[in-house]
Formats: structure tokens, C-alpha cells, sequence
């Protein structure tokens, strides 16, 4: 198999508990994620998710091993690794546009001013923010609106590989469902390679391609890799509706509810540090009869 | 009649209280002058005179009218306008404050930043803030051997101390999120200081500046009164020294206005650098 374009390889981080000892927050995480891919991450707080996360965006270091982006070793914060952050992380002395625009003008130094403040509206239009909205600080923009314009920033600069830390954590769950088509309908329009943190079952079944599951810590790991076998363009009133969509989510919420659990808290690896890769699809091809037939799991080492 | 406004309201009330104020001084003028038998001490220094006297609103007006509507005639060293007086007292003021801005607040930011800057220096802000500046002044006076440049120094010592102490404060303060913004746009650490640092702390060291121009004010007054010459500080005691009252009051007034007008200068500043999270 060939090398992945972002590979994360045998992450461990461990922090000095404050009694002296040692705790190890997540060992051996190693997974990848290919170019083009929605790849979501689930597991309970305290799992290092967000190590993971900060990890992958540069901002913090490792323990051990190792992340490579398109065969390069990554090492400190960069251009190419996007960000959007839980609390949207807007400058609040800037207004929307200009928050913006700090972004996009980091990313092309050369451009003209004008060329600049159009692309940024242009991102700003996508995520259904125009007119006088934008030259508005974000203290007065609504939560929903805040993290629009901070995934509008992420997306103008076109970075390699988009990190979302639970970008829909604070917001009310009618804005989240909004911004989740908006993310989609933006999402869809690229080519973006997106890495994204979230506790939200259902939001994680409805962006992405591949959820990666974690145990619990300490000694969580990356343990299952599940993929989302249904269809694009996806709707949040249509997935539930696909066969696939409560197998999959009953598998995750068992994951969640008991499994990561029982897998937790076991210092010692297991024969392998991949995920297994989990393909539930109840609309294969198979002999099974309709109604109640088992759902299919297969379970394929890669 | 129509309610009036909160703010109406304030205003007729500061102006019923100056007016009642002043009624209070002019009434309680005569009564304090009930001349009985002039002592020696008094004929020699003029006591019977309404001069020795505190003087009356009425007279500190016409003095405050007379004064105003000629700020800036000199008439040798011991005679100048009150708008001369004054600029002097600002010119070394705000001299002394730029050079402890451009000291204290590239400090600042440094101490900000680095706990060891931070924890290195601290011993000696301690021990040096707690100075009365004025008590500088000898020091300045041996080694700079100008009394100009000696009370611009004592401004100087006297501003740094606010203003340092809110710049490293207000940039270590600076929100872990805002910096990382800064990081994983690959700002260079020039420019994440000036577009990121600077103004999240901005409102921190505006207070700060605001702080140490109040406290230059005050210390110039006390420092022209030591080094005489020129200055609002040198007219206050040189009109004491004439027992000219009317002027010692005059004066008093003048420096509080320009206290204010300095204030509100930097008040606007804090306005036009406050943001809301």
C-alpha cells in the first residue's frame, strides 16, 4: 500500500502527571488520511483528540513519532495546515472582512489589496455572509456567524489539509445543523482534505468519509477506523433514511458507550498499530433478505 | 415641562452646586478679613491689604480673565504668561514621558513575553517603583548637572513604572488562541507583535499610558517647584512668594484643566483601542 498523503506514524504523548510519574495520554496512534478526504475523529475528552489535532497543525509537539504531509516531516506551524478552532479564534479588534483578508493576505503576499479583499468575499458569500454583515466586528455577530466566518478563513487560504477542532461545540444545535450544510456545500465544491474533531455521532456520520474511533485514556489509541458507506451529496433529513445510516450508528454508539472503555487503560500494543478498518454496508450486493438480516461487518486489516 | 434627560439633570445640578459654591467663598471673604490692630509683622508684610487675604471668586475671575486673554506676553523671568508657564510644564513633561514610553514599552513587551525577562527584572521594578520620584532629583541634579534636564529626568522615572508594568501585563496576557492564529498563518515574530500582540494589548498599555501621563502631571508641578525658572509648578510658588493668592488660586485651576485635557486626550486613545470579545 502506498504511503498515504498525510501520515500520522506511532504518535505518543505523554505528559508528566504532577506527582512525579508519567501519563501517557495516547500511545501508537498511527493512521492515514488520503488527499481529497473527510476524515473524522471520535472519542471521549480525554483521549488526546485535540493533542492530535494540535499535533497535526504544528502547534504542539509529540512525545514520539512522526506526521508526514505529501512525504515531508511536519514541524511547526504552516500555511499548508489550516485551522479552525473551537472558539472560532477571530481577532475581535478586526472586523469580519478583515479577518479575513489577514489570512488570505498571509497566504499571498504578493497580491493587491483589492484582489485580496475579493477573494475574501468571495469566501464570505459562500458561507452566506455579504453586504453590510462583514464589516461588522465579530462581537456582534451571532456564535453561528463567528464560526462561519472563521471556516470561510480557513477555506480562502486553500490549505493542504484543513483541521477542524470541534468547530460546532458551542453552537446551538438549529445553527450546527445550518452550518454543517454549509460546510458540506462548501466542502463539496473542493478538492480539501479535511481532519476534523467532533463528539457528535450524528454530525461525524454526516460529513464524513472515514470515522476514526478512539479509546479511552490513558493509553488511548486510535482503534477503529469506520467507513461511511453512504452515499454524496448527503442531507441531514435524507442520511437517516439510507439502510446504512443506523447500522453505522449503532456501531458507533456501541463503540463509544462500551468498547472504548473496555480497550482503554492497557499500556501493552496490541499485534498491530493500525485501526481496524470496519465496512458496514447493508446495500452491498449480497443474498441477505430483507428485513431483519444481520447487518454485515467485516473486519479488513490494512 | 418635559423630563429632562439624565444627563440634563447632571448638568443642572453641577451647576447649582458651583454657583452655591462660590456664593459660600464670596460671602465668607469679608468675614474673614475683620482687621482688628495690625501687628508689626503684619504692616511690614503688607497684611492689612486685601491682598494677604484669600481672595474672593469675584477677584479670581477678573485675575482668570486678565490672565487668558494674554497667555503668552513675557515680561522677563519673573513675569510670563500663563500660557507660557504651562507650555513649559508640558514640553517637559511630554518629553520626559515619550522618551519612558519608548523605554517602557518595547520592555514592556519583552518582560510580556518571557518569563525569564519577566523574572529577572522584577526585583528591580519592585524596588525602584516604590520611589518617590522627587526623591530622584538631587541624584539627577549632581550627575545631569541641569535643572531642565534634571526634571524632565524625574518625569521620566515617574512614567515608566505604569506603563511598563501594563505592557507586560497586557502581553502576557494575550489570548494562547489569538498567538496560535498568528503561528498557523506563519506570521514572522515581527509581525505577529505588531498585527496580533499589539492590538489585543493595546487596551492594557493605553491604561497604562493613561496612568503615567496623570502621574507626570502631578510630579511636574512639585519638580518645577524644586528647580524654579520656568513652568506652571515655578508660577504657583513664585505667586506665594509674591503673596499674590488670587494668582496661587488662578493657577491651581489651570493645572487641573490641563490635567483633565490631558486625561481625556488619552481617554479617547483608550476608546479608539478598546475592543469587545
Amino acid at each position: 500500500m502506498s504511503k498515504p498523503f498525510l501520515s500520522v506514524e506511532n504518535l505518543t504523548q505523554i505528559y508528566p502527571d504532577g506527582q512525579g510519574g508519567d501519563l501517557t495520554v495516547f500511545e501508537d496512534a498511527t493512521f492515514g488520511v488520503e488527499k481529497g478526504e473527510f476524515v473524522v475523529i471520535l472519542g471521549h475528552s480525554g483521549c488526546g483528540k485535540s493533542t492530535i489535532m494540535n499535533i497535526l497543525a504544528g502547534l504542539a509537539e509529540p512525545t514520539s513519532g512522526v506526521v508526514k504531509m505529501d512525504g515531508f516531516e511536519v514541524s511547526g506551524p504552516s500555511l499548508d495546515r489550516g485551522v479552525v478552532f473551537q472558539n472560532y479564534s477571530l481577532l475581535p479588534w478586526l472586523s469580519t472582512l478583515k479577518n479575513v483578508t489577514f489570512g488570505v493576505a498571509a497566504r499571498h503576499p504578493k497580491w493587491s489589496k483589492a484582489q485580496v479583499v475579493e477573494h475574501s468575499k468571495k469566501f464570505l458569500a459562500m458561507v452566506g455572509l455579504e453586504g453590510d454583515v462583514i464589516h461588522r466586528k465579530p462581537s456582534q455577530l451571532s456564535g453561528g456567524m463567528r464560526q462561519r466566518v472563521s471556516i470561510a478563513r480557513a477555506f480562502a487560504n486553500h490549505p493542504k489539509l484543513l483541521l477542524l477542532d470541534e468547530p460546532f461545540g458551542a453552537l446551538d444545535a438549529l445553527t450546527r445543523g445550518t452550518i454543517q450544510d454549509e460546510l458540506l456545500k462548501i466542502w463539496g465544491g473542493t478538492e480539501q482534505t479535511v481532519f476534523m474533531i467532533t463528539h457528535d455521532i450524528d454530525e461525524a456520520i454526516l460529513l464524513a468519509d472515514r470515522i476514526l474511533l478512539m479509546s479511552n485514556g490513558p493509553f488511548a489509541r486510535v482503534a477503529e477506523s469506520v467507513d461511511i458507506t453512504i452515499p454524496r451529496p448527503r442531507s441531514r433529513s435524507e442520511i437517516v433514511e439510507h439502510p446504512n445510516y443506523y447500522a453505522i450508528r449503532n456501531h458507533l454508539v456501541h463503540f463509544l458507550g462500551q468498547r472504548s472503555k473496555e480497550l482503554s487503560g492497557k499500556a501493552e500494543g496490541s499485534e498491530t498499530h493500525r485501526p481496524k478498518r470496519v465496512h458496514i454496508d447493508k446495500t452491498a450486493p449480497a443474498a441477505d433478505g430483507p428485513g431483519d438480516a444481520p447487518r454485515r461487518l467485516r473486519a479488513v486489516s490494512t | 415641562m418635559g423630563r429632562l434627560s439624565l444627563n440634563q439633570r447632571a448638568a443642572l445640578l453641577s451647576v447649582i452646586l458651583l454657583v452655591v459654591g462660590l456664593l459660600i467663598w464670596e460671602a465668607a471673604i469679608p468675614a474673614q478679613k475683620a482687621v482688628g490692630e495690625l501687628t508689626e509683622y503684619e504692616r511690614l508684610t503688607g497684611g492689612g491689604t486685601p491682598k494677604a487675604g484669600v481672595p474672593p471668586p469675584s477677584q479670581v475671575i477678573v485675575k482668570a480673565w486678565e490672565e487668558l486673554s494674554n497667555p503668552f506676553y513675557d515680561a522677563g523671568p519673573n513675569d510670563k504668561g500663563i500660557g507660557i508657564q504651562i507650555g513649559y510644564s508640558l514640553y517637559r513633561v511630554l518629553t520626559g514621558y515619550f522618551f519612558a514610553a519608548l523605554l517602557a514599552i518595547p520592555l514592556g513587551f519583552l518582560i510580556g513575553m518571557s518569563p525569564v525577562a519577566y523574572k529577572a527584572l522584577n526585583p528591580f521594578i519592585q524596588v525602584l517603583r516604590p520611589i518617590s520620584p522627587l526623591a530622584w532629583m538631587p541624584l539627577a541634579l549632581f550627575i545631569i548637572q541641569d535643572s531642565e534636564a534634571s526634571a524632565i529626568f524625574v518625569i521620566f522615572i515617574c512614567s515608566i513604572w505604569p506603563m511598563l508594568l501594563n505592557t507586560a501585563f497586557g502581553v502576557a496576557g494575550v489570548r494562547e488562541d489569538w498567538v496560535n492564529v498568528a503561528r498557523t498563518h506563519e506570521l514572522g515574530h515581527l509581525r505577529t507583535a505588531f498585527t496580533v500582540i499589539l492590538p489585543a494589548a493595546a487596551p492594557t498599555i493605553v491604561t497604562g499610558m493613561r496612568i503615567s501621563i496623570g502621574i507626570a502631571w502631578l510630579v511636574i508641578v512639585a519638580a518645577e517647584m524644586l528647580v524654579g525658572g520656568t513652568g506652571i509648578g515655578y508660577y504657583v510658588w513664585n505667586e506665594w512668594n509674591n503673596l499674590d493668592l488670587t494668582s496661587v488660586i488662578f493657577s491651581i485651576l489651570m493645572i487641573g484643566v490641563v490635567g483633565m485635557l490631558l486625561d481625556a486626550a488619552f481617554g479617547s486613545l483608550q476608546r479608539a483601542v478598546a475592543y469587545v470579545e
